[in-house]
C-alpha cells in the first residue's frame, strides 16, 4: 500500500470533511442511545445491582484509552520510519483525547471499585498499568509542548510514545508478578456471570459511540492543525 | 416526583457512584469536543480573514 | 575514536567537574538517612521498608544526574562536533551511558549494602540487593538516556525529565524491590532477578538507538 496516498493534506482535508460529520453524528446518536439503554432501559445486574451501569462508561473508556495509545504508537513508528507528514500530527491530535479516556477510565473505575470492592483504589496490575499509561499521555503532551520549535516537540514525542509502548506491557506483567507473590488470593476478580444480552446492548452502543467520537475529534483536531499551518505559511510568505 | 423518577435518580442507593461516573464522562467528552470545535472554528475564521485581506 | 576512548573522554569530563559525580551518591545517602528519622528507628519496620526505599532513593539519585547527560555538551557545541566525527550516534550515546553509569550507578553499588545494613535489612538479602543494583542501575541509566536526549533544549527540562522517565522506571522498581523483598522473606529471588536482567537485555540495544534518534532531532 502506498502510505503517501493520504499524505497530501488537501486530500486529507477533503476526506476529513466527509468523515468528520458522519462520525460526529454517529457518536452523538450512539452515545445518546447508549445512555438511554445504560441508565434506564437495561436491568440492574443481579449481583452488582445498579453499580453495573458504571461499566457502560468504564469499559469503553478503558478500551479506547488502550486503542488510542496503540494507534499513536503505530503512527509514531510510521512518522519515524517513513517520515509520513500526517503521522506525527495524528499522534499530537490523539494524545489529549487518549489522556481524557484514560482519566475517565481511572475515575469511573474508582467509583465502581468503591461499592463493589470496598476500596477506591487497589494496586493491582490493571489499575497500575492504566495509571502509568495516563502518565505517558501526560508526559507526551508536556514534552510535545516544551519546545519553541513545534516540529521538534512532535518528533521528540514520537520517540517517547514508542518507548512507552514497550513499557506498558512490562508494567502490567511486573505488577501481576508482584501481586501474585504478595497477595495470593485475588479478592478483586469481578468474575460475575457471563454478560447478559440486555447489558451487551448499551455496552456495544457506548463502544461504538466512543470510537466514533474519537474518529470525529481526531479529524477536527487534524483539520485545525492543517489550517493553522496553512495560515502560518501564508502569513510568512505575504510581504509586510 | 413520581416513584419511577425517584428510583431512577437513587440508582438503588448507588447514586453517589453511578452519577459521578456518568457525569464525568459527560464533562470529559464535552470539554474535549467543545475545545476541538472552538479551535477549528477559530482556525477557519482566521484563514478566511487572511484570504479576504 | 573507539568506544573505550569515548567512555574515557566522558569520564575525564565528569571527573574534571569534580563534585558533580558525587552529588547523586550523596543524595542517595541523605535520602536514606532521613528515613529512620521520619518513620522511627524500629528495626522490623525499617527492614520491611528498606528494599523499596533503597530503590526509590536509587531511582531519584540516577534521575538527578540525568539532566546533565547531554545538556552541557549540547550547549557548548561539542555534541555537534561528535556528530560530525562520523561515529555512529548510538555508539556515542552508549558511551555516554557507560560513563554516566560508572559515575552514578557504580557508587550506588558500593554504598547500597552499607545503607541496607543501617536500615536493618537481613544480611542474607544483601547478595540479592547487590545483584538487583548491578542489574537494575544500568537499565536506569539506559532508559534515562532516552529521556535526557528527549528534553535537550526543552523548556523546564528537569521537571519534564522526571515526568517522562519515572513512569518508564516502574518495572525496574517493582522487579528490583520485589527481588530484595523475596530474599528478605526467604523466598527465591531468582525469577525477579531474571526479569530485571530481561529489562536490561531489552534496553541495552534499544535505548541507545532511541536516544540517538532523539538526539539527532535535537541537533537538527
Amino acid at each position: 500500500m502506498n502510505l503517501h496516498r493520504f499524505a497530501n493534506p488537501a486530500r486529507f482535508l477533503r476526506i476529513a470533511r466527509v468523515v468528520a460529520p458522519v462520525a460526529g453524528w454517529i457518536a452523538f446518536a450512539a452515545l445518546l442511545a447508549g445512555a438511554a439503554f445504560g441508565l434506564v432501559l437495561s436491568p440492574p445486574d443481579y449481583q452488582q445491582s445498579e453499580t453495573v451501569r458504571i461499566m457502560y462508561v468504564h469499559v469503553p473508556s478503558a478500551w479506547l484509552a488502550l486503542q488510542t495509545y496503540v494507534a499513536m504508537a503505530i503512527a509514531a513508528a510510521v512518522a519515524l520510519v517513513w517520515k509520513h507528514p500526517l503521522a506525527d500530527l495524528f499522534v499530537k491530535a490523539a494524545a489529549p483525547v487518549g489522556a481524557g479516556f484514560t482519566l475517565l477510565c481511572l475515575v469511573s473505575g474508582s467509583f465502581w471499585g468503591r461499592p463493589t470492592w470496598g476500596a477506591w483504589w487497589v494496586w493491582d496490575a490493571r489499575l497500575t498499568s492504566m495509571l502509568v499509561l495516563f502518565f505517558l499521555y501526560v508526559g507526551y503532551i508536556a514534552l510535545s509542548g516544551a519546545f519553541d520549535d513545534e516540529e521538534r516537540g512532535r518528533r521528540a514525542g514520537t520517540v517517547l510514545v514508542l518507548t512507552g509502548i514497550v513499557d506498558v506491557p512490562i508494567v502490567k506483567f511486573s505488577v501481576e508478578w508482584w501481586n501474585t507473590l504478595h497477595q495470593p488470593a485475588s479478592v478483586f476478580r469481578l468474575g460475575g456471570p457471563t454478560i447478559a444480552a440486555e447489558m451487551l446492548w448499551p455496552l456495544g452502543l457506548m463502544v461504538v459511540g466512543f470510537t466514533a467520537f474519537f474518529v470525529w475529534i481526531v479529524c477536527v483536531r487534524l483539520e485545525t492543525e492543517l489550517l493553522t499551518r496553512k495560515l502560518r505559511a501564508r502569513l510568512e510568505n505575504s510581504p509586510g | 416526583m413520581t416513584e419511577r423518577a425517584r428510583d431512577f435518580f437513587e440508582m438503588g442507593g448507588y447514586a453517589l457512584y453511578v452519577w459521578p461516573a456518568w457525569g464525568l464522562a459527560l464533562v470529559i467528552l464535552g470539554a474535549l469536543a467543545l475545545a476541538a470545535h472552538r479551535a477549528r472554528q477559530a482556525a477557519r475564521q482566521a484563514l478566511a480573514e487572511s484570504e479576504r485581506a | 575514536m573507539s568506544f573505550v576512548a569515548l567512555v574515557r573522554r566522558d569520564l575525564r569530563l565528569a571527573l574534571r567537574q569534580g563534585t558533580d559525580a558525587f552529588v547523586s551518591l550523596l543524595f542517595f545517602v541523605l535520602v536514606l538517612v532521613l528515613v529512620p528519622l521520619a518513620i522511627g528507628p524500629e528495626p522490623q519496620l525499617l527492614a520491611r521498608v528498606a528494599p523499596g526505599l533503597i530503590w526509590i532513593a536509587a531511582l531519584l539519585s540516577v534521575l538527578l544526574s540525568l539532566e546533565r547527560m547531554f545538556q552541557s555538551e549540547y550547549e557548548d557545541g561539542s555534541l555537534d562536533q561528535l556528530a560530525l566525527s562520523g561515529i555512529p550516534f548510538a555508539l556515542i550515546v552508549a558511551a555516554k551511558v557507560a560513563a554516566q553509569w560508572l559515575t552514578t550507578g557504580l557508587p550506588l553499588l558500593l554504598a547500597g549494602p552499607v545503607l541496607a545494613a543501617m536500615l536493618a535489612l537481613p544480611s542474607h538479602a544483601q547478595g540479592v540487593l547487590l545483584a538487583s543494583l548491578a542489574l537494575g542501575t544500568p537499565t536506569l541509566s539506559l532508559v534515562g538516556a532516552i529521556g535526557a536526549a528527549l528534553v535537550v533544549g526543552a523548556r523546564r527540562g528537569g521537571v519534564l525529565l522526571a515526568l517522562l522517565v519515572l513512569p518508564l522506571y516502574v518495572p525496574v522498581l517493582i522487579f528490583a524491590a520485589g527481588a530484595i523483598d523475596a530474599a528478605a522473606a526467604g523466598l527465591p529471588a531468582r525469577p525477579h532477578l531474571l526479569l530485571l536482567g530481561g529489562c536490561l537485555a531489552l534496553s541495552l540495544p534499544l535505548a541507545p538507538l532511541a536516544a540517538a534518534a532523539a538526539l539527532k532531532d535535537a541537533l537538527r
